[in-house]
């Protein structure tokens, strides 16, 4: 990024960011801002200026056994998602990368369902995988309440957690195949002459090679299941937080207790927490990938 | 590829299969479920059998969800957000990398600051300032001058509102980064030294040089519009601008009511059809944006 600037004007750079710029100011900073000033203040309930009240929102948000709920449901959700995409994106990967007739067929196929928004694969797994209908009414009828989302908060978030896996595991099946197509043929050939098998292979020489890549999945997983809005839209879509917050993840009770509880300072003290943790996995992502430019 | 034994084939088309069911069967399920009626879509086990119904589930969905305004509306947003991206963007990404500029840098990290504001945690504000859209400025004035104005323009309900606050992108200006770099750099300079300007040289270079790039941005940004959930969910309070992914929850059969699956699932195949036609038709293209976008 350096070595460049062809050109020397001072307004034209400025008149072509200009555009952008403006709405990210207006839509990004501005409300970033009043998010800062809302979880340090408190509104009267009879109305006046906002008063400050320092760390008196975040006392009262870690004091409410809810919002770790919420919180412990976001880890197990976010890890359990992201770890079961990228095994199921990995196995896939590794299976299409070994370029037998008729694996163009399945590498075109496996990326479709990320097409599909969250509300709506919320909705077609609500009939999918309903205890009264579908496909587990079979095993529901023979051992009653087996499988009962609308019951069990851990049928519940199963639910949504399965819901998120099948949307993103072709997301991690596209990224990890590219990562294996840059292993050196020369490698797997004189291991495949040694005698190893194709498994002993993958284990081997190809999932270690893919490190670089599955913790950068694991990051981005990670990220996109805390905050991403396919989790909003499916915990919406599926489940409504519930049954008795068993899927409350952070970001639907952020929403939630703004526009429902109307907890302006609380909701906005929540936001900062995880704007905060955001940046960590930010931070993380891109030590991360400073490294891989040096890995080749 | 290396070397292959009948056994090691067998495992990798059975890992391939199981794939294709576990990512595939619930499509499946969905369409099959939406040409069955409401009988046999309530039958225990579930039939895969394709029946006649599929028409008729697909109307009954289309009037129910008031669908043909709600695609056009999502179809209208999808494109206005898309278009923004892709152009804006590219002029965000041109200013950080063509030009000899002390604000280079702040330009880049304010736009990549944004990354780590996405819309859930900043719901509430970001709706005030659509609602007032003049807000920050009045508020601006008023701190340095001490007078109050009232300027006012509500973007609620409105096109403008659904799309603008959608528009800015740090993916997309990273993707043309990422891609301006690559070009060489005697091609500015022989721009230069034929006497293009820097606005010339955008038009008639870069942006024709761009096209894969943008029909890549083009693809993963207009399932991402087409997509939007929670923002028209709160922009939206006018029935005549519900979009697609609104209309999803009055598709889902009453608490008591019939539980007529069948039309809820042809609904739902309806809404989802305009994305998966992208992926799906545009596939080149989307894998490429996608991967290329995140490094």
């Amino acid at each position: 990024m350096e070595k460049r600037g062809a050109f020397t004007s001072w307004w034209l750079p400025i008149a072509f960011a200009l555009p952008q710029f403006l709405l990210i100011l207006l839509f990004f900073y501005w409300p970033a801002a009043a998010v800062i000033k809302w979880a340090f203040t408190l509104e009267p309930p009879f109305g006046g200026n906002a008063e400050f009240v320092g760390w008196q929102n975040f006392a009262q948000v870690f004091a409410d056994p809810l919002y770790w709920n919420s919180v412990i449901v976001s880890l197990i959700f976010s890890l359990s998602a992201a770890l079961f995409a990228i095994l199921i994106g990995l196995v896939l990967a590794l299976a299409v990368d070994r370029e037998l007739p008729g694996s163009g067929f399945f590498r075109f196929i496996y990326i479709l369902p990320f097409a599909i928004a969250g509300p709506a694969a919320g909705m077609a797994f609500r009939f999918i995988l309903s205890p009264e209908r579908g496909l587990m009414a079979l095993v529901n009828q023979s051992y009653p309440d087996f499988w009962n989302p609308g019951k069990y908060g851990s049928h519940a978030l199963i639910l949504v957690i399965v819901i998120f896996i099948w949307k993103w595991a072709g997301y991690t099946f596209i990224f990890l195949l590219a990562g294996l197509q840059s292993v050196p043929r020369s490698l797997m050939e004189a291991a495949a002459i040694d005698g190893s098998s194709p498994l002993r292979r993958a284990l081997d020489i190809q999932v270690p090679l893919l490190a670089p890549t599955l913790f950068f999945l694991l990051v981005t997983m990670m990220t996109e299941a805390f905050v991403g809005s396919d989790t909003f839209g499916i915990v919406r879509h599926t489940t409504d937080g519930g049954p008795n917050h068993g899927t409350e993840v952070m970001v639907y009770r952020i929403v939630d207790e703004a526009f429902h509880g109307l907890n302006y300072s609380g909701a906005s003290a929540q936001s900062l927490v995880l704007i905060g943790l955001i940046m960590i996995f930010t931070f993380i992502q891109f030590r991360f990938v400073e490294k891989q430019v040096h890995y080749k | 590829m290396i070397q292959r034994t009948p056994v090691s084939n067998a495992v990798t088309y059975l890992i391939m299969i199981l794939g294709f069911v576990l990512l595939i069967g619930p499509l499946l399920v969905v369409l099959l479920g939406a040409t069955q009626n409401v009988q046999q879509i309530n039958m225990i086990p579930f039939r895969f059998v394709p029946q006649d119904q599929l028409f008729h589930n697909l109307q009954a969905a289309w009037r129910r969800a008031n669908l043909g305004s709600a695609m056009l509306n999502s179809f209208i947003m999808a494109s206005l957000v898309t278009v923004g991206k892709v152009a804006l963007s590219a002029l965000t990404a041109y200013a950080i990398v063509f030009f000899r500029t002390p604000l280079k840098h702040f330009l880049f990290w304010s736009v990549f600051i944004t990354l780590m504001l996405p819309l859930e945690v900043r719901v509430v504000p970001t709706y005030a300032v659509a609602a007032d859209l003049f807000s920050p400025i009045n508020t601006l004035i008023e701190l340095v001058t001490g007078t109050r104005l009232s300027i006012e323009w509500n973007l609620l309900n409105s096109f403008a509102g659904l799309t603008l606050p959608l528009i800015a992108t740090a993916t997309g200006t990273f993707l043309y980064r990422q891609f301006f770099l690559t070009l060489p750099e005697e091609l500015a300079e022989a721009a230069r030294i034929d006497g293009a300007g820097p606005i010339r040289f955008f038009f008639d270079m870069v942006l024709p040089l761009s096209r894969t790039n943008m029909l890549a941005l083009t693809t993963i940004m207009f399932v991402y519009g087409w997509n939007q959930y929670l923002w028209p969910l709160l922009m939206v309070t006018d029935a005549s601008y519900k979009t697609t992914m609104m209309s999803l929850i009055s598709l889902l059969p009453a608490d008591n009511g019939t539980p007529d699956w069948n039309v809820t699932l042809a609904g739902s195949l309806i809404i989802v059809l305009p994305p998966l036609l992208v992926v799906g038709t545009l596939q080149r293209w989307f894998v490429r944006g996608l991967v290329s976008h995140d490094k």
